[in-house]
């Protein structure tokens, strides 16, 4: 039929200007690109903004940092369809440790989570110590209370303390966002509710809230960063020198020291605590 | 005898298992003018469409000035002639515009396209209209652009179909007379399409009856509409009165015929004692209140009664009763007025023997 | 208000300031969304007329599935795309993934089904016997398409703002598929989003305002050459 063949004819064509299309603008050479996954309140926080052109400019490699939840971000590695991974949820990532899908586990910073409110602290939890404590105090009061939801390192530790308080959380004073720290940051800002949240994101937020710090300091309250290759067995493709160059590279002596300054300058103290030199152990 | 400028052969076109056209034969000759009518459905405007190319029939052969259309030259065939429908079918824009939009096609130059398109608008009365945009015309307007957009063409060959059947009578009249003019002085060749036999008699040097794809009957106006060929023709040209009548005696080409209620004698060749049947058409039949007033040299009469009274002008029609069967006849105003007549009344009804056609022996 | 007024000066100074980042986000905007309608337009008008125009076995549900694919959410198209463009995928072999070239064939997913649904919508507004009246006068199969695409011109305009419209807004897909990444696959929605969730809201604001600007740019371009036509109301007198 005439017809049909104008169409393929224009198939065609059309697919001429696409294989253009993608000739131009498609990926880098393979050999030398690399994919991170990492979440996303560790791109919100900027250091990868600083860190990764460094490594880009030493090591000439193009590093595709995607950015999404902490599941996701060690499915993805987990499948081959990334090169390393920069998470901070330690019960999560010894799983898929024990599993053999990620290798070479090793610390690269942490730094604290804190619990967040309005001014005039209904629950009254600036009293308390502990997180589980305070946490008790939300509870006990139905005071709105905002969570990730969101199975990240954040919600993970969240859902911890919860339970080591021996309470469910359940009911309309509970809300489940779904989404990333500064958008629950935002959503607890609105609805002046109490919400768990790492001192980066918070700090990045500054001016923006009238959330306050209440409660802080406490050793269950760290949150610890690791980072980890991938097992080449995982997929093919995978590019194990780039990724284990890029481990390598967080741990490094001068990307520690950057760690320690970043911030600094910004919100007059380190977002981070570089942490290749410790141990896990020192630090719950 | 003139070579023939379109030669149809065998066309077949059947469409899930009904056959939608069924010509053994049609030549269309040069300059003249071709009627076909017939009841809806009957194929004139799938006969139209093969005609022009415009539809390629199941099985069959068309020739245009004795060439075979095989595919490769329709297109330069198509591009001699010119297809026009009932609906105006213009583009968006100006009528200057729609009108040159074949001239276009053809690669014809700006200049040359102005030169030849501006005497047909004035023709057709629409130059001062040109520059309008056609969402503004009327019916008639837009049927005019229509036209000249066709014959702008010069086709050796104009295929209409039902051109005028959407516009009103005063229109349609005056388009018509317009176009019996344009035609008779350009000598173009031109087939159309009509439900109106006044129209077809009018604009047709011949007429072409057809019926469920069959062309039944193709002559001048006059064979056609006076001496139908069958009962089928008969009803679509309008010979509405029909009855029977047996040949007493036939003696050097006059039959003397009696029928219920009379008696005449026609011209023609009949076995004696054949049955036949008659027919004629309304406007042949005269009625008269006096008997002996109708009386006339070989004029055949019958005594009637009027059944249904339908008034109008030009031409009142009236359905009436006789011994011979049911009548119906068209009285020009004038007379139905004179002759002051209802429903019921009994006059007397005359038709001349030339106006008498033997449609069948039975 | 004060933030939608801090993220219009923000708008100004990062376009006329010349912020290089800005205008590389902006630039790739276009680029992506502007290929990924182009194709779209070769891909989904032939098909649209083809469905116009022609009877074949199988149209009732061709027409279908384009109408559903009119209405497909560009987060799943994102989603199925990535399935097949990661390593782990059929089709990781093209290493396309979180690459501009993953955004144009999800945008294109998403754009032609708009095209051709409209185009063929907008065959269906024209006369069905104006092709047969042109063929009629003289004109050949690719004059009659010229012509019938001159006169559904309106609607036709209407299907390529749609199908741009739909690209250059959409953020999940492009999220999906080009993972936005600074610098490579970070287009002014998924921008928008990223700065939003950091809190940046100055920021945000002013890149849905340029987003904004330029949508409104495009479309003003096309309506114009729509447009040339007005209804008629009746005067009052």
């Amino acid at each position: 039929m005439k017809a049909l063949r104008c169409v393929a004819l224009l198939f065609l064509s059309a697919f001429m200007v696409f294989a253009l299309a993608l000739r131009v603008r498609g990926a880098k050479a393979p050999a030398k690109t690399l994919i991170l996954s990492t979440t996303t309140s560790t791109q919100d926080s900027g250091l990868l903004d600083v860190l990764v052109p460094i490594f880009e400019k030493q090591t000439g490699y193009s590093v595709k940092t995607v950015s999404v939840g902490t599941g996701q971000a060690l499915a993805l590695a987990a499948k081959g369809d990334a090169d390393v991974a920069l998470v901070h949820a330690p019960e999560l990532e010894k799983q898929y440790v024990t599993q053999g899908k990620l290798l070479n586990r090793r610390l690269v910073m942490y730094n604290d989570f804190i619990i967040v409110g309005p001014k005039e602290d209904p629950a009254g939890i600036k009293s308390a110590v502990k997180a589980v404590e305070a946490v008790k105090r939300i509870a006990g009061r139905s005071a709105p209370f905002v969570s990730r939801g969101d199975n990240s390192g954040t919600n993970v530790l969240e859902k911890t303390l919860w339970k080591r308080a021996g309470i469910e959380p359940k009911g309309s004073w509970y809300i489940e966002s779904g989404q990333g720290m500064g958008s629950t940051l935002s959503i607890a800002n609105e609805k002046n509710a109490y919400t768990l949240s790492d001192r980066a994101t918070y700090l990045a937020f500054t001016g923006k809230l009238n959330l306050v710090v209440l409660l802080e300091g406490d050793g269950a309250l760290f949150n610890i960063y690791s980072v980890m290759e991938v097992n080449p067995a995982n997929g093919s493709r995978i590019n194990t020198v780039g990724g284990n160059a890029f481990a390598d590279f967080m741990v490094a002596p001068a990307t520690q020291e950057a760690i320690k300054n970043f911030g600094v300058e910004k919100f007059g103290r380190s977002l981070f605590v570089p942490a290749a030199r410790m141990r896990e152990a020192d630090l719950n | 005898m003139a070579e023939a400028l379109l030669t149809l052969e065998d066309i077949l076109i059947r469409h899930e298992s009904a056959t939608v056209l069924d010509i053994p034969r049609l030549e269309i000759h040069p300059r003249e003018t071709l009627a076909l009518i017939g009841p809806n459905g009957a194929g004139k405007s799938t006969l139209l469409r093969v005609m022009g190319l415009l539809q390629v029939p199941s099985a069959g052969t068309i020739r245009f000035h004795g060439e075979r259309a095989n595919g490769q030259n329709t297109l330069a065939m198509r591009r001699r002639m010119a297809s026009i429908f009932q609906e105006p079918l213009l583009l968006n824009a100006s009528l200057y515009d729609n009108a040159v939009l074949g001239l276009k096609i053809r690669g014809i130059r700006r200049r040359e396209m102005r030169r030849r398109v501006l005497p047909w608008l004035e023709r057709l009365g629409i130059a001062d209209l040109a520059a309008r945009r056609t969402r503004t015309l009327s019916g008639g307007e837009l049927q005019r652009a229509n036209l000249a957009r066709a014959l702008v063409l010069e086709p050796e060959l104009l295929l209409l179909d039902e051109p005028f059947s959407s516009l009103d009578p005063a229109t349609r009249e005056s388009l018509l007379i317009d176009l019996r003019d344009i035609l008779r002085q350009t000598g173009v060749t031109a087939v159309f399409v009509t439900h109106d036999r006044h129209e077809a008699f009018m604009l047709g040097s011949r007429v072409g009856v057809l019926n469920e794809g069959k062309l039944l009957q193709l002559g001048t106006g006059a064979e056609v509409f006076t001496r139908p060929v069958d009962e089928k023709v008969a009803d679509i040209v309008g010979a509405d009165t029909r009855f029977r009548a047996v040949v007493e005696q036939c003696d050097e080409g006059v039959a003397r015929i009696r029928f219920e209620g009379g008696a005449m004698e026609l011209a023609g060749e009949f076995p004696a004692g054949t049955a036949i049947v008659l027919c004629l058409r309304p406007e042949d039949i005269h009625l008269h209140r006096n008997e002996r007033a109708a009386c006339g040299t070989g004029v055949g009469h019958l005594a009637v009664r009027v059944i249904k009274v339908i008034p109008s002008t030009p031409q009142s029609r009236l359905v009436l009763e006789s011994a011979a069967g049911p009548l119906v006849a068209l009285v020009p105003r004038a007379v139905f007025s004179a002759l002051d007549i209802h429903e019921g009344d009994t006059l007397t009804a005359s038709f001349d023997p030339a106006a008498v056609h033997v449609i069948r022996l039975e | 208000m004060r933030l939608i007024w801090n993220g219009i000066v923000t708008a100004f100074a990062l376009v006329f300031g010349g912020d290089a980042e800005v205008w590389s986000i902006t630039g790739l905007s276009i680029e992506i969304s502007g290929l990924a309608t182009i194709v779209s337009l070769l891909l989904g008008m032939p098909l649209g007329i083809l469905l116009a125009m022609s009877r074949f076995p199988g149209r009732g549900l061709a027409v279908a599935l384009v109408n559903t694919g009119m209405g497909l959410p560009p987060v799943v198209v994102g989603l199925f795309v990535s399935i097949f463009l990661w390593r782990s995928g059929p089709l990781g072999f093209l290493d396309l993934i979180y690459s501009p070239a993953a955004m144009i064939i999800a945008q294109v997913i998403i754009a032609f089904p708009i095209v051709a649904g409209l185009t063929l919508t907008s065959f269906q507004t024209l006369n069905p016997n104006l092709g047969l009246q042109l063929v009629g006068i003289g004109a050949s199969k690719p004059q009659v398409l010229w012509l019938l695409c001159k006169e559904a011109r309106l609607p036709l305009l209407a299907a390529l703002m749609a199908g741009f419209g739909g690209v250059i807004s959409e953020v999940g897909a492009s999220m999906m598929v080009g993972g936005n990444i600074r610098g490579q696959t970070r287009v002014l929605t998924t921008a928008t989003v990223l700065e939003a969730g950091k809190g940046n809201f100055d920021l945000a604001i002013a890149l849905g305002l340029i987003l904004l600007a330029l949508s409104f740019t495009i479309n003003f371009v096309l309506t114009h050459i729509q447009q040339r036509e007005r209804i008629r109301w009746p005067k009052p007198s």
